[in-house]
């Protein structure tokens, strides 16, 4: 419900780029994993993840996907870093639109971090071979 | 005469109590087995018209101490009439079966199967009785009360 | 091509081309096609499992369960208050009406009558509740058909409800408002300015969604004539709610059980006649004017909020007010009001007995009292410690109210200790999405997306 609000007008989650939601993980870049995830659709989660190609990104939108929240019971997962590894932690039960952009700052930061560093190491192996 | 006394001097032998605790018109049948009966009757005579299965669950009365173990409630309403009733039946654990009222109700058909899952409760006749909310690995019936709140049987990951 | 005549097929649920190729050698087989559990209706997480030939829905099986989250269970480990949160996230775009519902079964076992206003206040948040369902319904089924204008321009709508939602209760989705007894704060200054103005700006944007989709050609092709179920078909899948009202069922528990002030209002319940995705599009839309009628009407009715106490007028600030409290300095502001956080505003004395029920088994005592005198203190502690607070007599109870939905009931077994025993939520879109396959029967791939739309399946509320 709160992404479906951070993606519409009122807070629009286009200005930072991450307008289009493709529901195809072969072509996606990030995963957003949307509320509770219950030990039913764990196995379908993972094989999500797997289908999508390198480099991915993985971000757990909720409390519920964060930790568990208050569904500590024999039917939720606490926490989808138990199954797939997870980048972006937004807490909040739902997140507000405002924590969601802030996330998706976060993971535009340490996505330019990781490729920073990237092309910091091809330049020095460059280097070295030379 | 109230509602449920009305039903309970149609169908003395099914019926074996009846109150009015919290407004609710309750009957109290005697067993399983005349049940389609009743509910047959009940939807078909038109002074009942009981046409909605609003809703149908069971209770696990093991903490309470009640013997019998279990038992099934249906919620019934009347749209031409506007009354409400309700009708419990109760189940013993070593017997947990009950006939199915999907003939009746096709309402009944998705139910029943939440029953199932959640309780262990058998509906014969049912069509398709297997579980709905739980995965069909999960061992175990999680709303009875011997079940832990907190006990996991994962597909994958680890049990945390 | 083929030589010779064309028979129609041989048995009657053969299509012409498949006779035709049955005549030339070719086996066909139906496909079967999975649609989900994650997948782009957004509605939640559902699997279809469509057997198709060509285009045609010859058959379909739904898998529910993926968002099970143990409502049930986890309802019979905390007191009664503690099953509010939970409540909240079952219809989690109507929240307020599952509170209220939760809260009004527990009262009619437990036999207490809440204030007046504060069955105002719950009928007005119910109201706001329902349009804001309905508006996420529409928008969303409308997105999914290509509409995205529609959509843009009913989540705004939806922002400017939940920003009055958000100052009544603190929280814009999940917001624990109702008590039972009553409910948690009175409505803040200047609220009822503030409501006629989203209303009129909510009007306007129903008006201009009106005019962009109802006499829409593509919009009125795909929804007319699709997703058709009958009014005996209804009543037998036990549907009720506006999907029953789209087909000519006319069942709505506000006017057939009516609970809190639904008997003192005047409104209209829209009933259709064909049953299909159009009717229950137009249904809603009518539904959401009458549901700023019955706000309107309630703000007309509504018993003031304060109340004329023996407050010597004089206000401490809150924190001083507990620090003087612990020392037992209590003279130094007996009498007075605690000036609180503004997320605590609307609780206070002068608010309370409006807005909760006096009885002292059931609400808890202002902090005035709870910090200034025994018998308050007394009081909160008999609420709070496990094992003692709202207990309920021993049986059993069956409330229902009008969801968005349809009829959410809850059922309620007491022990007579401060926990419940069972608490079980009759979901009305369970029901619907029981007879999913009725409707998706015979038509087109195409027709599943806004069959599934008016369906308004929640993920929270269909798997608890």
């Amino acid at each position: 419900m709160e992404y479906m609000a951070t993606a519409a007008s009122h807070y629009d989650v286009d200005r930072f780029g991450a307008a289009l939601p493709r529901f195809t993980p072969r072509q996606s870049d990030v995963l957003f994993v949307v509320g509770t995830i219950s030990h039913k659709m764990a196995p379908v989660l993972k094989e999500i993840f797997d289908q999508m190609a390198d480099p991915k990104w993985v971000v757990a939108f909720g409390v519920c996907t964060c930790t568990g929240g208050f569904y500590d019971n024999y039917a939720t997962v606490m926490g989808i870093d138990t199954i797939i590894p997870v980048d972006v932690y937004i807490p909040g039960c739902p997140p507000r639109p405002e924590n969601v952009l802030d996330g998706l700052m976060k993971l535009q930061a340490k996505i330019e971090k990781h490729v920073d560093r990237l092309a910091q190491k091809m330049e020095m192996a460059e280097h070295v071979s030379v | 005469m109230s509602l449920s006394e009305e039903v309970s001097k149609r169908f003395p032998d099914v019926v074996s109590q009846t109150h009015q605790k919290a407004g609710d018109e309750t009957i109290i049948v005697r067993g399983g087995d005349g049940i389609l009966a009743l509910t047959r009757a009940l939807r078909d005579d038109p002074h009942f018209a009981f046409n909605y299965l609003i809703d149908l669950t069971a209770v696990d009365y093991l903490t309470m101490g009640v013997q019998p173990r279990f038992a099934v409630v249906y919620h019934l309403f009347s749209l031409e009439k506007n009354h409400r009733l309700r009708i419990k039946v109760p189940v013993e654990e070593s017997n947990a079966t009950l006939p199915s009222v999907t003939s009746i109700w096709p309402a009944a058909n998705w139910f029943e199967r939440e029953v199932w899952d959640m309780f262990g409760i058998h509906f014969s006749g049912h069509p398709n009785l297997k579980r709905i909310l739980m995965y069909e690995e999960f061992k175990g019936h999680a709303l009875r009360k011997d079940y832990p709140w907190n006990k996991r049987q994962p597909l994958i990951g680890p049990v945390n | 091509m083929h030589s010779g005549k064309i028979t129609p097929g041989t048995s009657d649920n053969l299509s012409l081309d498949q006779s035709i190729r049955m005549k030339e050698g070719t086996r066909t087989k139906n496909m079967l096609i999975n649609v989900g559990p994650s997948h782009p209706a957004m509605h939640g997480i559902i699997r279809i499992i469509a057997e198709l030939s060509g285009e045609t829905i010859m058959n379909v099986d739904v898998e529910i369960g993926y968002l099970h989250r143990g409502f049930e269970k986890m309802s019979e480990l905390g007191q009664y208050n503690h099953v509010i949160p939970y409540t909240d996230r079952l219809n989690y775009v109507s929240p307020l009406i599952n509170n209220f519902g939760f809260c009004l079964a527990v009262e009619k076992l437990m036999e207490i009558d809440t204030p007046e206003r504060a069955k105002y206040i719950r009928v007005i948040m119910s109201e706001i509740s329902r349009i804001t369902d309905h508006l996420t319904c529409v928008g969303a089924s409308a997105m999914e058909l290509g509409a995205m204008t529609a959509f843009l321009y009913m989540i705004k709508a939806r922002e400017i409800l939940w920003e009055l939602v958000e100052d009544v209760t603190g929280a814009r989705l999940t917001i624990s408002y109702g008590r039972i007894g009553g409910v948690k704060a009175d409505l803040p200054e200047g609220f009822e300015e503030k409501t006629k103005s989203a209303i009129k700006e909510t009007r306007n944007v129903i008006r201009e969604v009106d005019g962009l989709l109802t006499r829409n050609r593509i919009f009125v092709d795909r929804m007319k004539g699709t997703g058709k179920i009958s009014a005996e078909d209804c009543i037998g899948y036990s549907i009720t709610g506006p999907f029953a009202r789209g087909s000519g069922v006319q069942f709505d528990v506000r006017k057939a059980n009516p609970y809190l002030v639904y008997d003192r209002t005047e409104f209209e319940v829209p009933i259709g006649d064909a049953g299909d995705n159009y009717d229950r599009y137009l249904v809603r839309m009518e539904e959401m004017e009458q549901s700023m009628r019955i706000i309107e009407q309630c703000f007309a009715q509504m018993p003031p909020g304060e109340v004329q106490s023996n407050l010597e007028g004089f206000s401490v600030p809150a924190d001083h007010m507990v620090d003087e409290a612990k020392m037992g300095r209590i003279s130094s502001f007996a009498g007075g009001e605690a000036i609180a956080d503004p997320t605590l505003e609307g609780s206070g004395k002068r608010f309370h007995p409006m807005i909760k029920t006096l009885a002292k088994d059931v609400s808890l005592p202002p902090k005035e009292d709870a910090y200034g005198n025994i018998e308050g203190l007394m009081n909160h502690f008999k609420m709070v410690m496990f094992g003692h607070g709202v207990k309920p007599p021993k049986g059993e109870v069956y409330f229902p109210v009008e969801g968005a939905n349809g009829e959410l009931g809850f059922y309620v077994v007491s022990d007579g200790t401060d926990r419940p025993y069972r608490v079980r939520v009759r979901p009305p879109c369970f029901t619907i999405m029981q007879a999913l396959p009725i409707l998706l029967k015979g038509g087109m791939m195409a027709d599943l997306v806004p069959t599934f739309g008016s369906v308004n399946m929640i993920g929270g509320e269909l798997d608890r």
